[in-house]
């Protein structure tokens, strides 16, 4: 038990001080735990997130667009794969994982529940969507666990060409015609509230997150980076000359920011619980992915073995 | 036993940015095969074109060390598969680390 | 027809045939049997649209109307579209997605071996820097014709339906319009039908590799030169063109 104790509180000394935690160091089972399921709910979340905007693509209104969405939801594939690989140093297995998010066990962020209806979807879901992952992971970049940290790094050089492409967006149709300010306001009046939601409960109503910031897994409270959010995006809505759907949005002064409603905890509940526009779909497209491809997975191992390849070192 | 379902095992990546410089860990991926895993690696890792050279190792062919067994940090029973390299070079470009 | 005529529907051949694929590429995003393959085919897709893209645009410049590369590609209709049948027949399974891909990437490295000989400035830069990357397309899905040729019983049976399949679209590939003629001569454009031999001696090789046996018969569907197709452009021309199409005076 002392023993324990000690492990414990050296390896506590060595997050305070600063330093990178690495597969192979001693680690709480609790730490282990927790990073795993951050780290895989990232993931799924990276791969859940291509379908409501993969969606799109083949309906993007000029070529130009329809590359760089390609290259976008090419690049959440990406973010999704480092992340999984940073779980599996954890001592968890890709399949597991997998399993975990395709029989609902697993939870990955609720925003992608949304459905993507026009094409200012794409738009808000790179300006708010993107925006609000962004806050999270800069900090992540800082994070206790190397692995993660290091992932988060990848990710966050990658991910800024994402939220300017989804500005941009809503940028030409904000400037356009009638119609296309109309689809903008619109888009924003769907995205804003989820966009608000991915920053997880108020602070009180969060129990995970003591530990997190304990443990530099976490740098900052959701409240805190959900004020930031709102401080940072609404000046980008007013320049475009567009409303944020929220009557008690006003400038305090005193704080320096932004006083702002609050979020519907009944929406947000009952699509973290499953019921959501989207969710059913969601999964079951992912669920589908994987088992359609078990044939080809089960072939690609078979020829492997065929060949002799000889995929464990001798 | 052949026909089970998997992801493939896993593979370690190192890039070389430039002809000269040396190999640099940059992750892992799965992959059936080593030509698969040279692919997806390229794909992965060097679609913003990082890199000139690219070694693929199955993670399970690296001899790690591990951290000093003092005491406290001797973890026993660590077969595991999923192992990285203890040094690691921070990416240029990154000023918190 | 004009010299210029002829190339610029000889661009379209080439634009569209490309366009069109990576349109039923991009249908994979999010669905690939793995994440790794995911990533592989979304950056096939954006190579090949990326060719397109260049193609449309100089194709734009001949047509001498002021037109963007947009224009051509969402305000032509079906008659008006010269891809090759095989890039429009729907995305079926992986297997005959990763076949359809690996005869069509064999062809964009012949023929753009083959243009980067042209006496077209412009067509030689785009096909010099379109090879490295087909190159790549062609090593990664001739790598899955012999993993799933030769891989289980399953995907054995699904490659050579794959196989059957898409045979008879095969001859398309390297049909020659009259108007080619003009442009051959002067050495900016290729004679598809030239590309044949080397073409098929390379796919047999491969598909023999991986056992599977090449149909018996010949019912070889030709025309898509003229601007004919299958039943499945339509919709994919309803939805790629949807959204110019319903907002005419936008700019998107």
């Amino acid at each position: 038990m002392e023993n324990q104790l000690d492990l414990e509180n050296t390896f506590q000394a060595r997050i305070d001080k600063g330093e990178m935690i690495e597969p192979k160091d001693w680690m709480p089972d609790h730490y282990r735990k927790h990073l795993i399921r951050q780290i895989s709910q990232h993931a799924h979340s990276e791969i859940v997130g291509m379908l409501p905007e993969g969606n799109w693509i083949t309906r993007a209104p000029s070529l130009r667009a329809k590359m760089v969405l390609l290259a976008k939801v090419q690049d959440e594939g990406g973010h999704g794969l480092y992340l999984y690989t940073a779980a599996e140093t954890l001592g968890t297995d890709r399949e597991t994982i997998l399993d975990q998010l395709h029989t609902g066990k697993a939870k990955y962020s609720s925003i992608f529940n949304y459905p993507t209806l026009t094409w200012a979807d794409i738009g808000a879901v790179g300006w708010l969507v993107d925006g609000a992952a962004i806050m999270n992971q800069v900090m992540l970049q800082r994070t206790s666990y190397g692995p993660y940290a290091r992932a988060m790094v990848r990710i966050c050089k990658e991910e800024s060409f994402h939220q300017r492409q989804g500005y941009e967006i809503i940028c030409k149709l904000a400037n356009g015609t009638p119609e296309q300010k109309e689809m903008a306001q619109d888009a924003l009046n769907r995205w804003w509230w989820p966009s608000l939601m991915m920053f997880g409960p108020r602070d009180e109503n969060s129990p995970n997150s003591e530990n997190a910031i304990k443990w530099k897994i976490k740098r900052e409270t959701n409240d805190q980076l959900r004020q930031r959010f709102v401080n940072q995006t609404v000046p980008q809505a007013e320049y475009l000359g567009l409303k944020v759907p929220d009557d008690k949005l006003v400038w305090n002064e005193a704080k320096k920011g932004y006083d702002f409603g609050e979020v519907d905890w009944d929406e947000f509940n009952r699509v973290i619980s499953g019921n959501g526009p989207c969710n059913k779909e969601r999964l079951a497209a992912r669920v589908k992915a994987h088992e359609e491809g078990e044939w080809v997975r089960k072939a690609a191992a078979a020829h492997a073995k065929k060949k002799n390849e000889n995929l464990i070192a001798a | 036993m052949s026909n089970q379902d998997s992801q493939g095992p896993i593979w370690e990546v190192f890039v070389q940015k430039k002809s000269g410089q040396p190999f640099v860990h940059c992750g892992s991926l799965h992959a059936f095969d080593k030509e698969m895993a040279l692919q997806n690696a390229r794909d992965l890792y060097t679609r913003r074109g990082e890199g000139s050279a690219v070694w693929v190792v199955l993670s399970s062919a690296i001899v790690a060390s591990t951290p000093e067994d003092v005491g406290p940090f001797f973890e026993p029973s660590n077969d595991k598969v999923y192992r990285h390299p203890t040094f690691y070079k921070v990416p240029d470009g990154i000023s918190h680390m | 027809m004009t010299k210029e005529q002829s190339l610029y529907a000889y661009i379209l051949r080439i634009a569209d045939t490309n366009l069109i694929h990576g349109q039923r590429l991009a249908e994979w995003c999010g669905h690939g049997p793995f994440l790794e393959e995911d990533l592989a085919l979304t950056n096939i897709a954006l190579d090949i649209i990326g060719q397109s893209q260049a193609l449309y645009q100089y194709a734009a410049q001949l047509n001498g109307k002021g037109q963007s590369e947009d224009d051509l590609v969402f305000h032509r209709h079906e008659r008006q579209y010269y891809n090759a049948f095989m890039a429009e027949l729907p995305k079926g399974d992986f297997g005959f997605t990763i076949l359809r891909a690996y005869l069509l990437s064999v062809f964009n490295h012949h023929l753009y071996t083959a243009l980067t000989k042209s006496s077209d400035n412009t067509i030689a830069a785009i096909a010099s820097k379109s090879i490295k990357e087909v190159s790549y397309h062609v090593r990664h899905t001739g790598a899955w014709i012999e993993r799933l040729g030769d891989g289980t019983d399953e995907s054995h049976e699904k490659m050579q339906n794959a196989l059957n399949e898409l045979w008879r679209f095969t001859s398309d590939l390297f049909t020659v319009e009259n108007s080619d003629s003009i442009i051959i001569n002067d050495g900016s454009a290729v004679d598809f039908s030239t590309l044949e031999i080397a073409w098929s001696s390379q796919v047999r090789e491969k598909l023999s590799l991986a056992s599977l046996t090449i149909p018996q018969e010949n019912n070889q569907q030709l025309g898509s030169r003229k601007g004919k197709h299958t039943e499945h452009l339509g919709y994919m021309l309803a939805e790629m063109q949807y959204i110019p199409r319903a907002y005419p005076d936008a700019k998107w």
